[in-house]
């Protein structure tokens, strides 16, 4: 199946620089369908960075970032090869994984 | 020629986009008291901060305390968002251990649109997207040695994104 995280890590010397597209609705709950009901609010709430079995960047997100998120951010130390791992867990309580390897 | 094509079906789409946008603001006024369905809430999901309307009030339940405005964080925001159901937003800071980055849209239905812990050895830097009601201020709380520093700009929304 495919998953819904994309992930790029790229080791660049003594950090590792990530970008990571999740495919989401992030529905807010404010918006109305076709129809005039309100689609009811569904949203990744958080959102971790495993790498080496510690969390690296862990965010708590609302209903407000937008559908289909991005996130970039960079943390020290990381190779080339190694894995970092990614999940997330929306409002319905539902997840996805995925690992990467770090290029 | 083949330019030409291009260029129009981009225009298409924008326009196109537009009119989706524009929907949304048809609503009228947003229904603020929709009550939240957070399911299976972690107990370290933030539940509450995000719940506040207000951003001194989501300030004070996800920090406790009040922020004070410093020019070592920076925020690279544009001035002009064409559609505010997608801004791009980063932040980044000079300042040294920092433990979180948080995002607040003022005027959004809830302020609080994100917020980030930063472990030792994460540098204290973000980027994201974020969905923006109309024209506001966009606050960025870094919180480093205990202490919560703050930047706000103002972004100017012309076509909104109320959730969409």
């Amino acid at each position: 199946m495919a998953s819904s995280i994309r992930v790029r890590a790229t080791a660049n010397g003594d950090t590792t620089e990530v970008q990571a597209l999740i495919q989401h609705p992030m529905d807010s709950g404010f918006v109305k369908d076709a129809q005039g009901n309100l689609i009811p609010p569904h949203f990744i709430q958080e959102l971790t960075f495993e790498y080496d079995g510690k969390p690296v960047f862990v965010a708590d997100w609302g209903p407000a970032v937008s559908k289909d998120p991005y996130v970039k951010f960079a943390f020290k130390g990381g190779k080339k090869g190694d894995d970092l791992k990614i999940s997330w867990v929306d409002s319905k309580g539902a997840t996805d994984t995925t690992t990467a390897k770090i290029q | 020629m083949s330019t030409t094509t291009r260029e129009f079906s981009e225009t298409r789409r924008l326009v196109l986009k537009g009119i989706g946008v524009t929907a949304l603001i048809g609503l009228g006024v947003m229904p603020f008291d929709v009550p939240r369905a957070l399911a299976a809430a972690n107990d370290k999901y933030p539940e509450d901060a995000f719940k506040q309307k207000s951003e001194a009030d989501a300030i004070k339940a996800l920090y406790g305390r009040t922020a004070e405005p410093s020019d070592k964080v920076k925020m690279d925001a544009p001035e002009i968002a064409e559609n505010g159901a997608v801004v791009p937003i980063s932040v980044t800071t000079t300042l040294s251990d920092v433990t979180s980055i948080s995002f607040l849209v003022a005027e959004n239905p809830n302020a609080l649109a994100a917020s980030y812990k930063i472990p030792a050895g994460t540098l204290p830097s973000v980027a994201n997207r974020l969905k923006m009601a109309k024209t506001t201020n966009v606050t960025a709380i870094v919180e480093a040695g205990g202490k919560l520093y703050s930047t706000t700009k103002e972004v100017k929304v012309t076509v909104g994104g109320c959730g969409g």
